[in-house]
């Protein structure tokens, strides 16, 4: 049960000559909430956007070290970015729908890796849609435009656009920081539910949040991994001071 | 002591309020003053066309679009410029657009920054800063003379094209840079090509802006005259051309050649007159369409 779906052996980030992240050593279980948790700047997010390389969209960063998924190295040269990321999707901090219908934002990732069959189409929005908890809110309205609905509506409209490429892992970059506490609770018991067909690795700044949603807690200083526990016991028997500081809230 | 405390609240409180007329009173100054130049601006605007009209509108007549100009362009109409100068700008346009469109993709979602890049926002700034004349004589030297196209309506059409591609280029490229980043890396997060992105996200997002401003360069275009001087343009040419290969007269041009030239000023002023009120009118019927463009667009995205 207790299979690596990601990985990362002591991989350093630099963006030009200025190191962000330092020799940070993860493992990602299958079907498990991974979070990383860290005052801002810390490099939590910087660390999340290794697994699907998105860091590469920012000229002049480098890595070393090992990030793998599955036992291959997504920084290897003969990975075609492409197709990762048909298996790692992402789920941005800022909502992101596209200006287009709900219908054709859900299908915007199937219709980009050939799939035209309106049938199909409608079979895998509506299935995305459920998984995302937004069926019954949308189903009637699918063809209007994406950017009436409201923020937490439009987040999830983002995890279903995910989840209809049939990813294996989802990483989640503060998906509920802009959102309103009953959206972000949605979103909380989604992330529950999705977390028994997908690995999910997420970035919050909300501590209550990484206790309730987590297995595992890493939390991240200054580009350092502290620490990474069972997240029961990252919240009540950290073993590093700095760790106890943060989530007892004495900085942060 | 105590008289000393109120004389100092009194100034004090007199102070203040003279501080607070004085902001106000320059607050209306500034407001003046910029309300009145670009009321000014406006005048100018107002004046030219006003002129032209009064001076201009009369020689309006079915005649006057239709019929070619005759007895030594005092009389007829300017039908053949207004033909060639839609040929022209047509020409400019369909060879410019694609090329102008394709550099800003290029420019702004593939180039990396560097030394090459530079390099190309420097060419297309000093693109940009050529005088018009000298695209005139480089069209006359490479597509009249070296590709001998001869003065036609091909080599004018082509040297208009390098005139307006910088406009084209920066427009386009204006427009590219509006779409959200978070919308790209939304798209490319979900395992799409850069291509298949640009396709179906930034263009789709980008394309009335990219309109616009290729509209706006129609306009420039229609307008240019030492660009054509030498590459396309005949004084005066008696038919409508039928291949890409022959001269044309144009609005411009014609312009130039009737409020310069001729014996009877009498005659041919009014004619002139009424060829630059044509000429201003195109120009601002093409920023009309170029507005309207943008604006059922945004009309477009409150729908969907």
């Amino acid at each position: 049960m207790n299979t690596l779906v990601l990985q990362t052996q002591k991989v350093s980030l630099f963006y030009g000559e200025r190191q962000a992240l330092f020799d940070i050593s993860l493992d990602v279980p299958k079907h498990s909430v991974v979070a990383l948790i860290g005052p801002s700047g810390c490099g939590k997010t910087s660390y999340l956007r290794l697994f699907n390389r998105m860091n590469d969209l920012i000229s002049n960063t480098s890595v070393t070290g090992g990030v793998y998924f599955h036992d291959q190295n997504i920084y290897a040269k003969s990975v075609d970015v492409v197709k990762l990321r048909r298996k790692i999707g992402m789920v941005f901090q800022k909502t992101n729908p596209f200006p287009k219908s709900m219908f054709d934002n859900v299908a915007y990732g199937p219709r980009a890796h050939g799939v035209f069959y309106k049938n199909k189409l409608q079979e895998i929005v509506e299935r995305s849609l459920k998984q995302a908890a937004l069926w019954d809110e949308v189903k009637d309205h699918l063809y209007e435009s994406a950017l009436t609905l409201s923020g937490g509506q439009q987040q999830r409209l983002c995890i279903a656009r995910t989840l209809a490429v049939e990813p294996e892992v989802i990483l989640m970059d503060e998906p509920a920081s802009a959102l309103d506490p009953i959206s972000t609770q949605k979103i909380e018991e989604l992330i529950l539910q999705l977390k028994q067909k997908y690995t999910i690795v997420i970035v919050t700044h909300n501590l209550q949040q990484a206790a309730r949603i987590s297995d595992y807690t890493a939390f991240f200083y200054l580009g350092e991994m502290i620490e990474c526990e069972k997240t029961e016991v990252m919240f009540t028997n950290p073993k590093m001071k700095r760790t106890q500081d943060y989530v007892t809230g004495r900085f942060g | 002591m105590a008289l000393q405390v109120l004389l100092f609240k009194e100034f004090t409180k007199k102070m203040q309020f003279n501080f607070y007329t004085f902001k106000k009173v320059e607050e209306k100054i500034a407001l003046v003053i910029l309300s009145g130049i670009t009321f000014f601006i406006l005048f100018v605007l107002g004046a030219l066309i006003y002129f032209l009209f009064k001076n201009g509108i009369h020689v309006f007549s079915v005649e006057f679009f239709t019929q070619f100009p005759r007895a030594g362009m005092t009389e007829g109409g300017i039908f053949p410029a207004m033909v060639g100068t839609c040929y022209l700008t047509l020409g400019a346009i369909v060879v410019s657009m694609p090329l102008g469109i394709l550099t800003a993709i290029y420019l702004e979602e593939y180039a990396r920054p560097g030394w090459w890049l530079n390099l190309t926002y420097l060419a297309i700034n000093n693109l940009a800063g050529v005088p018009s004349i000298v695209f005139g004589l480089f069209g006359l030297a490479l597509f009249v003379k070296y590709f001998e196209f001869q003065t036609s309506i091909l080599s004018g059409a082509l040297t208009l094209a390098c005139l307006v591609l910088p406009i084209i280029i920066r427009a386009s490229q204006e427009a590219i840079s509006q779409v959200g980043q978070e919308l790209r890396h939304g798209a490319l997060a979900l395992g799409t090509t850069r291509w298949y992105m640009i396709r179906t996200v930034v263009l789709p997002q980008a394309w009335p802006g990219i309109l616009t401003g290729n509209i706006i360069s129609v306009g420039r275009a229609a307008g240019e005259t030492a660009a054509i001087l030498f590459t396309a343009v005949a004084y005066f040419y008696p038919k409508l051309p039928t291949s890409l290969l022959e001269p044309v007269m144009a609005l411009p041009y014609h312009l130039y050649v009737i409020a310069t030239s001729g014996l009877d000023l009498d005659k041919t002023r009014p004619l002139a007159y009424g060829t630059a009120l044509v000429l201003i009118l195109l120009v601002l019927m093409i920023n009309a369409v170029a507005t309207v463009v943008r604006a059922r667009h945004h009309l477009k995205m409150e729908k969907i």
